[in-house]
């Protein structure tokens, strides 16, 4: 999740690097980036059906998918993020993991393996289920699209600002040249790897991660004799007074958010937004079953908690041994915190390596993404709007693979203007958007019988639509004052200001007006089809018509 | 979509998901499974917000420490990591045990019917 930068984190505007060596920070990110193309290349031979392209034949096992899902969710800002976080502000920044972990209990107990059941392909298939198809789809593969594109331009402006950090280019052009070959492996991995290949790469960066994460994390627990609480009294001790000369307790609260409705709403929008998200739900098609489904959440709560608890560690441990004045001063601010910390602990090698998972970790979490986007344009809009369902599988990949170069050149542009902006109003606008337009819909059409299309279209648009415009008009935008360091407003606009709504996250209002509209909707409209449901429920609960894996 | 003339009244004796719908074992599975899967989702959201609530409005109280330099804040913390783990380990469990059987017998039957 990137949604690190969203709370007062500096954006990624670094000017140069000054620790390491670029010469092995790219070489072992090219490596990285040669066996993963060599493996994608490999598994993706079978690639022309629609369930190979989009679900990876559905030939996954739990285990794998769970570490691939992982490997989605720890995006650069995760790791990079909440490390940098908890070293600046101690207690505050470890309250974000835990929203993003908590979250993912809703995904297993209601949604993982009814949706697995019920759908085929995208989110859509799902929530049109027994709804009329075409306005339904059309809603749902908007919000898929809306979500995935914020996220997607979060992740190539992060990919500019961390390689100038990380492999010492400097300059406006070098980072635009940065996003593009970035932008070009990454549609790569989709155009050919399908869903199948893009998986493997998720795999194999979540394991890169997590072993680079317990290593540094032990390395820095023997430095004090692998006591934590010694670690948090040294980082405690060590951190430097406020401007104004006050204490700042880095075991305490009340460092980083100020404001108690703001984060709150983040919280509800956190804890909410992952089961609403387009590209971890389409991760769920990716196995044979709801069993595996299951399977699945089960590996990805143990290995995103385990992940949590290593950052924690590895956050004191860079206010400890690095130190807040360091991290502050580096390029890359706040995220460069744990590059630094292995810069500290093991030299060039390993701030090569960490740079090089990082990097790797935003080119995975970007081909997910396009793979999630581009099925919902061939699968939603294409074959059931324009071709009104009769398009044959092989006419629908075609389509998502035009889709997905189309995309993924959008992306590229869009991530060269969104470079050096604030992107936390990027990803809290996914996030609350996920939560407040698909959340309701899902768990709706799960779970309530009466509920109908205008319910459906109430929630979707109302949801979408309100997180929006509440967003357009927030601090995050326009209006925050400008900081006497920097010289710059943290807000996305400068020298304008037209803010009335108090929060930076929309979530505390826009979320229950989804489901509000969702129920209002719903009681207006006389449309029941006691046939499709009966389906629905039947196939979502025992399985019964569920799509099975492809036959090889 | 031809099926669309035909009221739901209608529909109800042909249909065998309709029939599946109405069986006592598909609404004692469905009965099973909402009571463990909403009062769980209840309970966990509701320890989640107090958590939450705690970090905003008690920063005294989370500020202080329990064991070593271990605040409140931080082990109420590592207490969401753990009824996290918790509650997915009772999950997996109860669904291997109470639910998987009883669904895959209904899909069996469903199976039968075609």
């Amino acid at each position: 999740m990137s949604s690190l930068n969203a709370l007062g984190a500096p954006t990624l505007v670094p000017a140069a690097t000054t620790v390491g060596n670029p010469a092995i920070n790219i070489g072992i990110f090219a490596l990285f980036v040669v066996v993963t193309l060599a493996i994608v290349i490999r598994v993706s031979r079978n690639n022309n059906t629609a369930a190979e392209y989009y679900a990876g034949g559905r030939a996954f096992t739990g285990r794998q998918n769970g570490i691939a899902i992982a490997g989605d969710y720890l995006s650069a800002a995760s790791f990079l993020g909440i490390a940098g976080a908890i070293a600046i502000n101690g207690y505050d920044g470890f309250l974000y993991s835990i929203g993003f972990l908590v979250a993912w209990l809703v995904a297993l107990l209601l949604v993982a393996e009814l949706l697995r059941n019920v759908g085929k392909y995208t989110m859509a298939d799902v929530l049109s289920f027994r709804l009329r198809q075409r306005p339904v789809r059309i809603a749902a593969a908007i919000s898929t699209l809306v979500v995935s594109f914020f996220y997607l331009l979060a992740q190539m402006a992060g990919a500019g600002g961390l390689v100038a950090l990380l492999l010492g280019i400097e300059g406006d052009l070098g980072q635009r040249m940065v996003i593009v070959v970035v932008g070009i492996i990454m549609l790569f991995y989709v155009v050919f790897g399908g869903m199948k290949g893009t998986t493997w790469v998720q795999i194999i960066k979540a394991v890169l991660l997590i072993i680079g994460a317990v290593v540094m994390t032990v390395w820095v627990l023997a430095q004090f004799g692998f006591n934590i609480s010694t670690l948090l009294g040294d980082a405690a001790a060590s951190a430097p007074a406020a401007a104004d000369g006050t204490a700042r307790d880095l075991l305490s609260p009340g460092l980083q958010y100020k404001n108690p409705v703001d984060f709150i709403s983040l919280a509800l929008a956190l804890v909410l937004g992952t089961a609403g998200l387009p590209h971890v739900l389409m991760r769920f098609y990716t196995v044979p079953t709801s069993r595996e489904a299951r399977r699945s959440v089960e590996w990805a709560i143990w290995l995103i908690g385990l992940f949590y608890l290593l950052t924690l560690v590895l956050g004191f441990g860079a206010a400890e041994l690095v130190g807040a004045e360091e991290i502050k001063a580096a390029p890359g601010g706040v995220n460069s915190a744990a590059p630094l910390l292995a810069f500290h602990l093991g030299g060039e090698i390993l701030l090569g390596i960490i740079s090089a998972v990082a990097f790797a970790t935003i080119l995975a979490v970007v081909a997910g993404l396009t793979i999630t986007a581009s099925a919902s344009l061939s699968h939603d809009i294409y074959n059931t709007v324009v071709k009104g369902g009769k398009a044959t599988p092989e006419q629908e990949v075609k389509v998502a693979r035009m889709a997905a170069l189309v995309l993924g050149a959008v992306a590229i542009v869009g991530g060269i203007f969104a470079l050096g902006q604030n992107i936390a109003f990027l990803v809290a606008l996914a996030f609350a958007v996920a939560a407040s337009a698909n959340l309701p819909t899902i768990l709706y059409s799960l779970f309530w019988k009466r509920f109908n299309t205008r319910g459906a279209l109430w929630s979707i648009y109302g949801g979408l639509i309100s997180a929006i415009t509440l967003i357009a008009f927030s601090p995050v935008v326009s209006g925050k004052a400008v900081d006497k360091v920097t010289g710059k407003s943290p807000s996305m606009l400068q020298d304008i200001d037209f803010h009335w709504f108090p929060l930076d996250n929309p979530g505390i209002v826009s979320i229950p007006l989804g489901f509000i509209l969702g129920y209002i909707g719903t009681l207006t409209s006389r449309e029941y089809n006691a046939a499709k449901y009966a389906e629905m429920e039947v196939r979502s609960l025992t399985g019964y018509g569920a799509e099975g894996a492809s036959q090889h | 979509m031809s099926k669309e003339a035909v009221s739901n009244e209608a529909l109800e004796i042909e249909d065998p998901n309709i029939a599946l719908q109405n069986s006592d074992d598909f609404i004692e599975l469905r009965t099973k499974f909402r009571k463990f899967v909403f009062p769980m989702t209840a309970a966990f959201l509701a320890w989640y917000f107090f958590y939450v609530l705690l970090a905003v409005f008690a920063h005294d109280f989370m500020g202080t420490r329990v064991i070593g330099n271990i605040t409140w804040g931080l082990f109420l913390g590592l207490m969401q990591f753990v009824t996290t783990f918790a509650i997915t380990i009772i999950y997996v469990r109860w669904a291997g045990r109470e639910f998987d059987p009883r669904a895959e017998a209904l899909a069996q039957k469903m199976g039968a019917v075609k």
